[in-house]
């Protein structure tokens, strides 16, 4: 008798438990909806009162007479993002495949946790860096042979700082797309006499080449959406750049200096939720694509 | 033969690219830690860690960054008891009560990998019209908040990651004793528990150095928070806001807070090292 | 020897004596009495399993003797695994399932609606090839299933713990280190362990898939002692692949073939003159 009341006290606890889990569960999906809706709910009045093409291709940023052009916000992101792709992807590339193709084991044992200890360090930490190192580097030393003058807050700046930010994310994506690849590849092409880099040049990289597209987007987005360290370094001018030390004012960097004076000018908070609204529909869309192509990746690859 | 000469110079050119290429990588981590702590270490000193500022943060001369300190420190200890809170059940339903290859399994981690390239600024911005519509002021509650949403991905992700580890032996020898599901959580855990705990402090990593999710929800303040409604100080707005000052000792405290933010992470760092020896995806 | 057999019902209550002098009276003879003395504990009927839409077990009929030991041979891949997890229900953790036909437990029919799984696999201990401690100490071990079945009681505790271990051969080993963890212990110490967990739920039955097959040939030699020991107080159905050891324990025996039962007979039966053709090359070792 005391058995069967007991199991029943656990049937329900069961039943509880499972059910307040999926619960969680459930609500945690709409969690990514709930932040869209509510920033888009946030810019309507913006919305309103301009075409969004309007504000994305105007390029005058005048709040107090209620001008919200995003045109060089736009443009400063790109350049400061694709600058960071363009210095990071060959050295995480070359990186990559030194650390999984010709490594010894006891390389990549220092080389890992030092990668790990990049990815750990806070943003704020890398602009103070930009700050000490980046900055002063580039107006002394480097644009006095290109340009007239630079105060070194600049994309140069931002794109370097951001560049090594993006670093661990990607040589961390691409080494684990390498490892994904089955080692019979591998084998056969050696097998028919090809070097260990023609092996690679001809196997690896191509077999991979989806995988590593998908993670360079990762980068991508994930260089789209940094703040702080590039805010710090990067000027924040808002005229659309035209050299690499001229600075520029990226999207998220405009969200983060302007938050405290928002609330005081029409539409001013409207316009910088838009923003922030567009970042996160341009990197969720991202976001998404790149993970559902690595899951494809890692199940292709599984079998 | 001529041929296979080039080859070999190709080879060795390229070799050589490559351990240049992962040199640079290993420098720069040095030039960044070299640069914080040779402007940092000149200014630490004991006051740094033990006093609050005086005399407003952005003019006053005197003083240290306990306020910054210990802010980041309830943030911290806030987020991840509710990221936990959170994010352990979800791991837990879709690892236990959904089968292999569940769709909504499935579903669930591709949401929360999307979910952990989100940018911190956008959290923040999220957390702010959340604030606004609750009528809360920037406060430690609503930096906590705020905070949690940004690390939740990440505990959901490596908390995954070790129990899908898990051999299904060990389940199903807990199961076949007659457990229901939610009895077997507590052996698992036990199983992951170090799994947890490296998930733990890459989480604190993350949620003590992050900046832009506390900007607008946690605000700022010289002294010490008494209560949850009251705005907080954090380490790394300490460096964002001090270091624009145009007096050179609170620009210090700037660089004493990089300094200790950094130490931190290192020590962060080589604690969850040492849980887990493998190199994993979710330290990113 | 039915005139005996005969006797054996008259002169003893106990049906565990009762088994032990009917075995030793049909030592050497026809097996198919065997079975009809042990009613079957567990009948399967028409079965089918199919995982991932792929059809794993075929039409599969048959009956474990109650308090006998039933060995499952057969190559591998043939389904000996999936069987084994249709009955305590496990294989519905994995990727989809689909089961047709029942499976009856003592008459009841385990897939049944309002059947709960709990109390199907309280029924039976699962032994796995490789030895599973939980991540606690060997007490918590063995105390882990009496607990969750609402046993308190530190004092009941310690005597069921006492108790399993010393049937399980383990006691002596552990007595003075009941604290430390369970992964301390050498893998056929492990395995006993397993089994002693196993047996504190006070199952009927228990499932063996290969469980000596990771250990060495002295720890391997002890747990089979142990099933031979405990077949008069439990069902047991070992899933094996060394033929000799089905040889030294089995009252019963099922050949399985690519997800079909081919033969299922006694022991004596079946290793002495095997019906069926496959089963006779399967026991030449023309295959394996
Ligand atoms: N999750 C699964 N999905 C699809 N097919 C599966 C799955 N698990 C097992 N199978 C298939 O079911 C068949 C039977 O597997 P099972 O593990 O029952 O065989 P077994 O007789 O125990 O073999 P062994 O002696 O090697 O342990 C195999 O062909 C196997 O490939
Ligand atoms: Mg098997």
């Amino acid at each position: 008798m005391n058995t069967i009341r007991y199991n029943k006290y656990r049937q329900a606890k069961e039943f509880l438990i499972r059910h307040i889990m999926l619960l969680l569960t459930l609500v945690s999906l709409t969690f990514a909806i709930l932040i869209g809706i509510s920033l888009y709910y946030k810019s309507v009045p913006i919305l309103d009162h301009q075409s969004i093409w309007g504000l994305l291709s105007g390029s005058s940023w005048r709040p107090l007479k209620g001008e919200f052009g995003f045109f060089p916000f736009i443009m400063g992101t790109l350049w400061v993002t694709i600058l960071a792709v363009i210095i990071s992807l060959p050295l995480c590339l070359l990186a990559a495949i030194y650390l999984s193709e010709y490594a010894h084991p006891y390389i990549k044992k220092i080389v890992f946790p030092m990668i790990d200890v990049l990815a750990g360090i806070p943003p704020v930490v890398y602009g103070v860096w930009g700050i000490l190192a980046v900055v002063p580097f580039i107006s002394e030393k480097l644009a006095p042979h290109f340009v007239e003058f630079s105060t070194g807050y600049s994309i140069l700046a931002g794109g370097i700082v951001l560049a090594i930010m993006i670093i661990p994310l990607m040589i961390s994506v691409f080494i684990e797309i390498f490892d994904a690849l089955p080692g019979g590849l591998r084998e056969a092409s050696l097998s028919l006499g090809a070097t260990n880099w023609q092996t690679i040049k001809k196997v690896v990289l191509r077999k991979s080449f989806p995988g590593l597209a998908a993670a360079v987007v990762l980068a991508i987005s994930r260089a789209f959406g940094e703040t702080i360290a590039v805010l710090m370094v990067c000027g924040n001018v808002s005229e659309v750049p035209k050299s690499l030390f001229d600075p520029a004012y990226p999207l998220p960097a405009l969200i983060a200096n302007n938050y405290g004076e928002m609330m005081s000018i029409p539409l001013y908070d409207a316009a910088l939720m838009l923003s922030a609204l567009l970042l996160f529909v341009i990197i969720l869309a991202f976001n998404a694509i790149s993970r559902l192509v690595l899951i494809r990746i890692e199940r292709n690859f599984a079998l | 033969m001529r041929h296979i000469r080039i080859k070999r110079i190709e080879e060795k050119i390229f070799k050589g690219l490559m351990i240049v290429a992962t040199l640079a990588i290993v420098v720069s981590l040095f030039l960044i830690i070299v640069a914080i702590v040779r402007r940092g270490l000149p200014v630490m000193s004991w006051d740094m860690i033990s006093k609050i500022p005086t005399g407003g943060f952005y003019l006053g001369k005197e003083g240290g960054l306990l306020n910054a300190i210990v802010g980041s420190l309830y943030i911290v200890v806030g987020s991840i008891s509710l990221g936990l809170f959170f994010s352990l059940p979800i791991v837990l339903y879709i690892n236990l009560y959904l089968p292999e290859k569940s769709r909504l399994a499935q579903f669930t981690r591709l949401s929360f990998d999307v979910l952990f390239g989100i940018p911190s600024i956008v959290y923040g911005a999220f957390g702010f019209t959340i604030m606004v519509y609750l009528g809360i002021r920037t406060s430690l509650l609503a930096g906590i908040l705020t905070v949690t949403m940004l690390i939740i991905p990440i505990l959901i992700r490596s908390i995954d990651e070790v129990i899908r580890r898990v051999p299904k032996e060990m389940k199903d020898a807990a199961l076949s004793l007659g457990a229901t599901r939610s009895e077997i959580i507590k052996p698992i855990l036990r199983q992951v528990a170090p799994g947890i705990v490296t998930a733990i402090l890459l989480s604190v990593g993350r949620g003590i150095g992050d900046a832009a999710s506390v900007l607008f929800t946690a605000g700022y303040t010289d002294s010490i928070p008494t209560s949850l409604s009251q705005p907080v100080a954090t380490l790394p707005l300490a460096i964002f806001f001090q270091l624009s000052s145009p007096i050179a000792e609170v620009q210090d405290r700037a660089y004493a807070a990089a300094l200790i933010l950094t130490v931190i992470v290192l020590i962060l760092s080589i604690a969850a090292r040492f849980y887990s020896r493998k190199f994993s995806k979710n330290k990113i | 020897m039915i005139q005996n057999l005969l006797r054996v019902e008259k002169y003893f209550d106990s049906p565990t004596e009762k088994l032990q002098v009917m075995r030793e009276t049909l030592n050497q003879a026809s097996g198919d009495l065997i079975l009809k003395a042990h009613k079957p504990h567990i009948s399967v009927r028409n079965l089918n399993v199919y995982l991932a839409k792929k059809h794993i077990l075929k039409n599969v009929s048959l009956d474990i003797p109650d308090k006998a030991i039933t060995c499952i041979i057969g190559p591998s891949g043939c389904g000996k695994t999936t069987l084994l997890k249709t009955f305590n229900r496990l294989l519905q953790n994995s990727v989809d399932v689909k089961i047709e036909g029942d499976v009856l437990v003592d008459g009841e029919n385990i897939h049944g609606k309002e059947v709960e799984v709990e109390s199907i696999r309280k029924k039976m201990g699962l032994l796995s090839q490789r030895p599973c401690p939980l991540p606690m100490s060997i007490y918590d071990n063995i105390a882990y299933g009496p607990r969750i079945h609402g046993i308190r009681r530190k004092k009941t505790l310690n005597l069921m713990v006492e108790k399993y271990l010393r049937e399980a051969g383990l006691w002596d080993e552990v007595k003075d280190r009941l604290k430390s963890p369970a992964t301390s212990l050498s893998i056929g110490q492990q395995q006993r362990l397993c089994l002693a967990r196993g047996l504190a739920v006070k199952p009927e039955i228990i499932l063996g898939d290969e469980a000596t097959s990771a250990l060495d040939p002295i720890s391997s030699k002890k747990i089979e002692e142990l099933f031979v020991k405990l077949r008069d107080q439990y069902s047991i159905v070992l899933v094996t692949h060394t033929l000799r050891q089905a040889r030294r324990i089995a009252d019963y025996v099922i050949f399985m073939y690519l997800g079909e039962v081919i033969e299922a007979a006694p022991a004596s039966e079946i290793f002495s003159n095997p019906k069926e053709k496959l089963t006779k090359e399967y026991l030449d070792g023309y295959f394996s």
